[in-house]
């Protein structure tokens, strides 16, 4: 308030030479407002929808929430499916993602930063090897990566899921960039006259100075994990396995045919949205978006 | 060359942290002499922090497509022990997969169809990711950080996730928007609803891509621009965007090479989608050939096909956008 009062003046004067135009822009406020309904409405709805039993999901208007205990209905019954199934694809979720991602930003990390600080016989091969691996489509190698490990027997596992995943060439090459652009020669030339080791070196002083790029190669590759759906889908075929997304797929398939289930499919979408919702648009500061693009350049 | 160093090369240069903390040239320090030995002094460390990346590229990407080459060039021995048997007898096919699929008229109708929901898909995501991101730059306009962060929502939501809600906003007995009246899994529809659940997934992240390129362009040049007289829009179409063709073009790349490899939209889509046949989209018929059909010569004879085909687009439509971000930026 006092902010405000103290600015009073100098709004004024300043105001009136442009009094005659329009306080608040609105075309553009009104095409934000449109795109913002467009994505947040469907998970709006899904909330609402959530709350209905099954009759009165397809007995009451769509957007009018019911308040007859269906929400906790449906989220007992949603946990208590398969003898809480649910559960334990929501922490296999965890496991898969936080740990490829955790583990890829390591190798991308390491990897970067020899292609970045180092020149050795063939890393400038190596690099456009790597860049040019950028072009695969990842998701099209799922079933060769299928193919390969069927064949030694090395299927329907954590790690078949996890280690296909934890090389992105993407990210090296993200990491590669910011290290050359972050980690002064100087400052190692320093640290290597104090008479540190290279390793010593790399963790205290490489790492810490690609930590902006670290953060933004894990939380790519966690959604990458968290999303990703082919290869869950040809790697396992034991529920107890599977991720989120293959077993609310696996839910819709059984119950596709019963609509008597369908409260339930939805509470378990409502259910792997939320969480990682909230984590990531209280995470958004952190990302380093412009490290995707224009930021490369560096 | 490569898609990277095109990409780093048509890039703008905002002034990023990376960039002011850029490489400088090695100025000459106090201690040239210990410099230089200490540089000849060749360190075991890049070969050890490069071995799990090298290792795990060859394990996981190089020779699964070694292995699946090696497969597409096989075919099941006729009368050689059933299928899903230990030791099903493989014989060499030569060219045989090959040719049943480039002779198959379903493959290339899926790819058709891929390519349809691409040709809906991806302007609409490089416009409205566009139009949002410019919106976000306006001034005065209001609801700026709400909107922000409500369109980059769905990017939180895992496309099987994304879709399966879709999925029950399109059906007829649960739509909120009237699929009692209208068919979303329509013959022709359907193609809207796949382009449409994409497009709800990834607009919000191009949206931020395009938009943090957007506020690192000098600001100056608008204000001289608004001085002389120009407006709001003017300066959106004839300044702004001339500048973020490169983010663009990027953009357009990503989105492309996303929707060349559709599959968990339809995938999802189908159980409750009469319209979404099992070789609807080519990832799906490698699926569907490699595990319900199973027959993995033929499935890894279309992964290599499809492998093949995306690089080999992916490098085109790549090539071609450089030369169009170049003539605009001339």
């Amino acid at each position: 308030m006092a902010a405000a009062s103290a600015a009073g003046p100098a709004a004024a004067t300043r105001r009136q030479p442009g009094a005659h135009r329009p306080r608040v822009n609105l075309i553009p406020t009104l095409i934000l407002a449109v795109g913002a309904l467009y994505c947040v409405a469907p998970v709006l709805w899904i909330l609402i929808a959530s709350t209905k039993t099954n009759d009165e999901l397809f007995s009451t208007p769509p957007f009018e929430p019911a308040f007859h205990g269906g929400f906790v209905t449906n989220l007992r019954a949603l946990f208590a499916y398969d003898h809480g199934i649910f559960g334990r694809w929501a922490l296999n979720s965890v496991i898969y993602a936080v740990g490829g991602a955790a583990l890829s930003t390591v190798v991308c990390g390491c990897a970067g930063y020899a292609l970045g600080k180092y020149r050795f016989p063939g890393s400038v091969w190596l690099f456009r090897v790597i860049v040019a691996a950028v072009l695969l489509p990842q998701i099209m190698l799922a079933i060769p990566q299928f193919l390969l490990l069927a064949k030694f027997g090395l299927t329907n596992n954590y790690a078949a899921v996890i280690l296909p995943q934890l090389v992105s060439p993407f990210a090296i090459y993200l990491c590669k960039i910011y290290a050359e652009a972050s980690v002064s020669d100087d400052i190692i030339e320093a640290a290597r006259v104090d008479g540190g080791s290279e390793a010593r070196i790399f963790l205290s002083i490489g790492a810490r100075l690609m930590s902006p790029a670290l953060v933004t190669v894990f939380l790519l590759q966690f959604i990458g994990i968290w999303n990703n759906f082919l290869l869950p889908f040809v790697m396992l075929n034991r529920d107890q396995l599977f991720p989120l997304t293959e077993g609310l797929y696996g839910l819709l398939i059984i119950t596709g045919g019963q609509a008597a289930q369908y409260s339930i499919v939805i509470a378990g979408v409502l259910v792997s949205i939320v969480p990682l919702a909230v984590l990531f648009l209280s995470l958004q500061r952190y990302w380093r978006v412009d490290l995707l693009s224009g930021g490369v350049k560096a | 060359m490569s898609a990277i160093g095109d990409r780093a090369a048509i890039s703008p240069a905002p002034q990023t942290r990376a960039a002011s903390a850029g490489t400088r040239p090695v100025p000459d320090g106090p201690a040239p002499v210990a410099r230089a030995r200490r540089r000849h002094r060749r360190s075991l460390l890049p070969l050890f922090l490069l071995t799990p990346a090298v290792v795990l590229l060859l394990l996981f990407t190089v020779a699964p497509g070694v292995y699946a080459i090696y497969l597409s060039f096989l075919k099941v021995k006729v009368g050689g022990g059933l299928l899903g048997d230990e030791n099903p007898t493989a014989v060499f096919a030569g060219l045989q997969n090959y040719r049943a699929a480039f002779a198959d008229a379903e493959f290339w109708h899926s790819i058709l169809r891929m390519l349809t929901v691409a040709v809906i898909g991806v302007p609409a995501t490089i416009f409205f990711s566009t139009l949002f991101a410019l919106c976000l730059d306006a001034k005065r306009a209001r609801l700026v950080g709400f909107a922000r962060l409500a369109i980059f929502l769905p990017y939180a939501v895992p496309g099987v996730v994304a879709s399966l809600l879709w999925g029950f906003i399109y059906l007829p007995s649960t739509s909120p928007i009237g699929g009692a009246s209208f068919n979303y899994f329509g013959s022709h529809e359907v193609f809207f609803s796949v382009a449409n659940v994409a497009v709800w997934g990834v607009l919000g992240f191009n949206m931020v891509v395009i938009y943090t390129s957007l506020r690192s362009l000098p600001r100056d040049l608008f204000e001289a621009a608004e001085l002389d007289g120009a407006g709001e829009l003017q300066i959106a179409l004839r300044i702004k965007l001339p500048l973020l063709t490169p983010t663009v073009t990027l953009v357009t790349v990503f989105s492309l090479i996303g929707a060349l490899q559709l599959f968990n939209e339809p995938a999802t889509l189908k159980p409750i989608a009469n319209a979404i046949s099992s070789t609807w989209v080519p990832l799906l018929r490698v699926y569907t050939d490699a595990f319900v059909n199973n027959d993995i010569y033929k499935g890894a004879a279309t992964s290599f096909l499809l492998i093949v085909m995306t690089v080999t687009a992916t490098v085109v439509a790549n090539t071609i956008l450089r030369r169009i971000s170049r003539r605009s930026e001339r």
